[in-house]
């Protein structure tokens, strides 16, 4: 499967990377190379075949409600690039 | 001989008797890593005042005692940069989390805390556990200790190199698709991914949910044995953490091979395989007839499937569990953009390198509309193909033994430009994860120079098993005792 | 020409569980300072993992199993892959294709009858933190304070089975009444405990063709969402009209100015990458776990409405204003249980008392009046202690001091006069001083006598009792 640079930019958007020309074209080439080596799964037929998310034979893992201790503010915002008062700060949201 | 040279059980026997103080063997292992952490480059952070803090406090508890709350008391110990420690730097090697201090400690971390460990520093490794080399660190390469010019074996490969370089008595990788084992294999010690789900991975950085397991690097068999009892056991932090019984592994260990049923799967002997290391394993697998276990080719017939599955799950995965790093809340943030998206985009394009770029595009790519069934979920299915061939290999035989690499360490630089090769290098070590199950690497020879690990897989929670085997091939041979000359 | 829209609708609601959805921090952000009810899972911090929060699943299945829906054999979580500086994660734990319950109905009146609003599914996520946008001497940024984030919401979604504007209204309150009794949401739309997006197409009338879907977001008010229905409605039809086109986009409701605005258009929808969520096993609800929360399942509100009416004789009018609230409904049974005429008391809980109740903004819970006193004052209106006029000033102050109802009235000297000598002096001063009056009465004009009882009222502060001033003025007469 080869894709073109469309397709990279448009995983790239999607996955929020901002990539230089160069990256583009180089992560084309080899996203293209191992999607082609990925080719081979469709060898098998797997119609029937379940597919396993998780290995663990669990279920209903729940807790009961009860609240606990939260971090204290400081330590909250403690790596925070940029805050203002006692809030997290970013750039306004132009959608 | 020096006390850094001591395995982590020799040096628990002589705190025992207080012939040696855990301050004496802190400071021996941290004189050890200056003398030899500008060639070897295993660390990204060093503790030293908390190593000798933790070890003053060991000591005052040993003092007290004949019998020391756990073998692991006043032990000098490393844990890979990926593991959470409160108050400690925690940067998976990657420049987005280079000033990262987590609020809170991993429950391994809380483990060893509370059974006396002393923390030396945190591991190099491949950026996001992402690599087979320990080459795609953001910071610096780790150099294998064997051999200037080779690599450690990645991701957990700053974890290997300070244990087998005497920097450390054990120490903690971790292991979503071989990080453990093969860098255990290339540097010459024992290598252990558990089950997935006997060990919590309650503040292990995540890179693929459903892969990633804590394991343990140690110079030998007991010394593995001893570190996993510690951490192993049921959290309920974690969700897939399986509440049952852990054994006594330490006293599992003995009980040899005789009568044992052992599998050899021949897909795992490659093509490409490096012919000497074949030699070292044949070697190795008669070592084991020899003492008792009954060996037969077994066949696994969608091993050949398993890297291309791994390499479309663990990206996917790893899509998901890297978006968080947006650089809002910590981390690296892009200050000169002129827009929110802006700001996201550059600071994930200029705070990730180029294999985690790499495979958040892959996974992302492998997850999105119209491709989706092709590739996840394809691989996803391919998973159950590969897990089934395990319960039926597992129905007649109670372990199997593979090679852990089909080469010994490569040269440093040797794979950095083609992701293909690098990735080839897991392809006897990502079955293990894909299906859950057990897996040891134990050290069976060399070639060059360069040791050669030994693989065996086992059925879920068969970690005493796994111990049990590889502790009787040890004790009849000598690989585990050579030390690198650095 | 006419058009009918074709409306489907997502409620949200924050559910009521002591702890959020996946860790221990406390759900009940409403009065905490920004970023104090934060732990490392909710903020997303390398290294965490969620523990799914039981109460919150079973609060979700009693939802369900209200608004008559099934289950499937197991369900699960999926991660929903978007970024935005609300969503610490980078994606959010939702239910995808696999969603604890789905299709259920719950009815509503039509002008066709009862009609069915399918329920699509109701599956369980997580909240988002909350964005504040600054404006600040030409800067404009946002805060982001992560109390809210991970809180357990409940999206119910429905089919596309509304036909006008006014079934929306009734399937919200009903939908709302239906979660308070359950005790799982508190309803609250100006907290944002309960939201919605709806979808919204024209079609001709008649015709069974759909249009050109949009969808209307950012709707935080039960105003919001007749409103902007409305809007788009009106909105769609002049288009069509004109001969143009709908285009399929996401609006948003700008509340201040009453519009709907783009927010985006198809070209640019979005991708959101859903895969089985790899950090939590499936959820398995076994027959027993269901019907044990069956049993837990309170009367809700169409079938006490049914019983009040059966039960008590009330009007469904009444029964229905009465049922609107859980705890209106048990004032209301505390009531008919000390007072034998049911009817009298529904009339005193729906006018007079959810007045007072409205004007100053109580809720029945914080209600002043006991169902106690409510029925001691019907007893004094009964025995005639009290006129049904001074019953009125009662029953306030009753509510206004929180007091019983014969303490009031002794201490206003509030009690009927019903001593016949007594009313008779009054009544003679009453005809002498209105001589005029008499004299009608005494021609044949009925309406004098009307007009004299008022005085005797006036003459004694309305505590007269009307049948006996009557009585005696025509005796006198």
């Amino acid at each position: 499967m080869k894709l073109t640079v469309d397709q990279v930019r448009h995983v790239a958007h999607l996955a929020r990377l901002a990539l230089e020309p160069e990256e583009l074209e180089r992560f084309r080439e080899q996203l293209s190379a191992i999607l082609e080596y990925a080719e081979v799964l469709q060898e098998l037929d797997t119609q029937a075949i379940p597919a396993t998310a998780m290995v663990v034979p669990l279920e209903n893992v729940m807790r009961p409600d009860q609240a606990g201790p939260s971090l204290p503010r400081e330590e909250v915002l403690a790596n925070a690039p940029q805050r203002e008062q006692d809030c997290f700060r970013v750039r306004a949201i132009l959608d | 001989m020096e006390l850094f040279e001591l395995t982590l059980h020799e040096a628990s026997d002589l705190l025992r008797q207080h012939l040696i103080s855990s301050t004496e063997l802190t400071k021996a292992v941290l004189g050890r890593i200056e003398a030899v952490e500008a060639k070897v480059k295993a660390f990204v952070t060093l503790t030293p005042e908390l190593a000798l803090e933790q070890a003053h406090q060991a000591d005052a508890l040993l003092a007290g005692r004949a019998e020391p709350p756990s073998p692991l008391t006043g032990i000098p110990m490393a844990l890979k940069d990926i593991i959470c420690t409160k108050g400690i730097r925690t940067t998976c090697a990657s420049r987005m989390l280079e000033n990262f201090i987590p609020p809170y400690d991993a429950i391994v971390v809380e483990r060893l805390r509370a059974a006396g460990a002393v923390f030396v520093g945190k591991t190099n490794m491949d950026e996001f556990a992402m690599g087979s080399s320990t080459e795609n660190s953001a910071f610096y390469p780790t150099v294998n200790p064997w051999a200037a010019d080779r690599v450690p074996g990645g991701s957990s490969g700053g974890s290997a190199a300070s244990v087998s370089s005497g920097g450390a008595f054990y120490a903690l990788g971790t292991d979503t698709g071989g990080s453990v084992r093969l860098p255990a294999s290339f540097c010459g010690l024992v290598g252990l991914k558990p089950t997935y789900g006997r060990v919590s991975r309650y503040g292990l950085v995540a890179f693929a949910s459903s892969l990633d397991q804590v394991g343990v690097l140690a110079k030998d068999v007991t010394d593995c044995a001893l570190a996993l009892q510690v951490i192993a056991g049921y959290d309920p932090n974690d969700s897939t953490s399986v509440d049952t019984p852990v054994p006594d592994y330490h006293r599992g260990l003995q009980g040899g091979l005789r009568g044992l049923r052992l599998g050899v799967p021949k897909e795992y002997f490659v093509e490409g395989m490096q012919p000497e290391v074949a030699a070292v394993l044949r070697q190795a697998l008669d070592k084991l007839s020899e003492l008792g276990a009954e060996l037969r080719e077994v066949n696994m017939p969608h091993t050949g499937y398993s890297l291309p599955a791994y390499y479309l799950i663990a990206p996917a995965e790893a899509s998901a569990n890297l978006a968080r790093y947006d650089g809002v809340k910590y981390g690296y943030s892009d200050q000169k953009a002129e827009d929110l998206w802006d700001a996201y985009a550059r600071t994930r394009g200029h705070g990730f390198g180029p294999e985690v770029k790499r495979r958040i595009m892959l996974g992302t790519y492998a997850l999105s509309a119209g491709y989706y069934d092709a590739y996840y979920l394809k691989a996803q299915k391919v998973r159950t193909l590969i897990k089934q061939d395990f319960d039926q290999a597992f129905k007649d035989f109670q372990a199997l033994v593979v090679p852990t690499s089909p080469t010994v360490a490569f040269r440093l630089g040797d794979k950095t430009g083609d992701p293909l090769a690098m990735y080839l290098s897991d392809v006897c070590t990502l079955t293990a994860n894909l299906a859950g199950i057990p897996a040891i690497s134990i050290p069976c020879g060399f070639v060059d120079g360069l040791p050669v690990g030994l693989q065996i897989l086992g059925p879920p929670f068969a970690e005493d098993l796994l111990l049990r085997v590889a502790y009787a091939y040890e004790q009849a041979t000598t690989w585990h005792r050579q030390r690198p000359r650095i | 020409m006419e058009y009918e829209p074709i409306i489907g609708l997502e409620t949200h609601a924050q559910l009521l569980t002591e702890s959020k959805m996946f860790c221990r921090c406390r759900a009940d952000y409403a009065a905490a300072p920004p970023n104090t009810l934060v732990c490392p899972v909710c903020l997303g911090l390398p290294g965490v993992l969620p523990v799914i929060n039981r109460r919150a699943v079973e609060y979700t299945v009693m939802t369900a199993l209200a608004l008559n829906c099934s289950f499937p054999e197991h369900a699960k979580f999926d991660r929903k892959n978007y970024h935005y500086p609300d969503l610490p994660k980078g994606y959010q734990i939702s239910q995808y294709d696999l969603p604890l319950s789905q299709n259920g109905w719950l009815a509503v009146d039509s002008p066709g009858g009862p009609k069915r609003i399918r329920i699509r599914r109701v599956h369980l996520e997580e909240d988002t933190a909350k964005l504040f946008h600054v404006a600040n001497q030409g800067e404009t940024y946002s805060l982001i304070d992560f109390n809210r984030a991970g809180v357990p919401l409940m999206e119910i979604v429905t089919e596309h089975d509304f036909a006008s504007v006014d079934e929306v209204r009734q399937y919200i309150i009903k939908l709302r009444a239906i979660l308070r009794y359950l005790g799982v949401c508190s309803g609250d739309m100006e907290t944002g405990a309960m939201r919605f997006e709806a979808n919204i197409s024209l079609r001709p009338k008649g015709s069974d063709k759909y249009g050109t879907k949009v969808e209307v977001k950012n709707l935080n008010s039960f105003r919001a969402v007749l409103k902007s229905l409305q809007y788009e409605m009106d909105r769609q039809a002049r288009l069509l009209e004109a001969g143009g086109q709908v285009k399929q986009e996401t609006m948003g409701w700008d509340d201040a100015g009453n519009v709907t605005v783009v927010q985006r258009s198809k070209e640019e929808a979005d991708d959101y990458r859903y895969f089985p969520e790899p950090d939590l096993p499936p959820l398995v609800l076994s027959r027993e776990w269901i019907e044990s929360l069956r049993a837990r399942l309170p009367e809700l509100p169409d079938a006490k409405r049914q019983r009040l009416v059966a039960q008590y004789g009330i009007t469904p009018y009444d029964a229905g204003i009465l049922t609107g609230e859980k705890a209106l409904a048990e004032y209301f049974e505390a009531c008919a249980a000390r007072h034998p005429n049911a009817k009298a008391v529904a009339n005193w809980i729906t006018r007079d008392l959810l007045q007072l109740l409205n004007s100053t903004n109580t809720t029945i819970e914080a209600c002043p009046v006991t169902p106690d006193s409510l029925a001691q004052m019907l007893k004094l209106l009964d025995d005639g202690v009290i006129s049904s006029k001074l019953a009125k000033t009662v029953f306030e102050e009753m509510f206004k001091a929180g007091k019983g109802p014969e303490e009031i009235v002794a201490a206003q000297g509030l009690i009927q006069i019903s001593d016949a000598s007594q009313i008779e002096s009054i009544v003679e001063e009453v005809m002498a001083t209105n001589p005029r009056a008499v004299a009608d009465f005494r021609a044949g004009k009925e309406q004098a006598l009307t007009f004299l009882v008022g005085q005797v009222m006036k003459a004694t502060r309305g505590r007269a009792s009307p049948a006996l001033a009557n009585e005696i003025l025509r005796r006198k007469l």
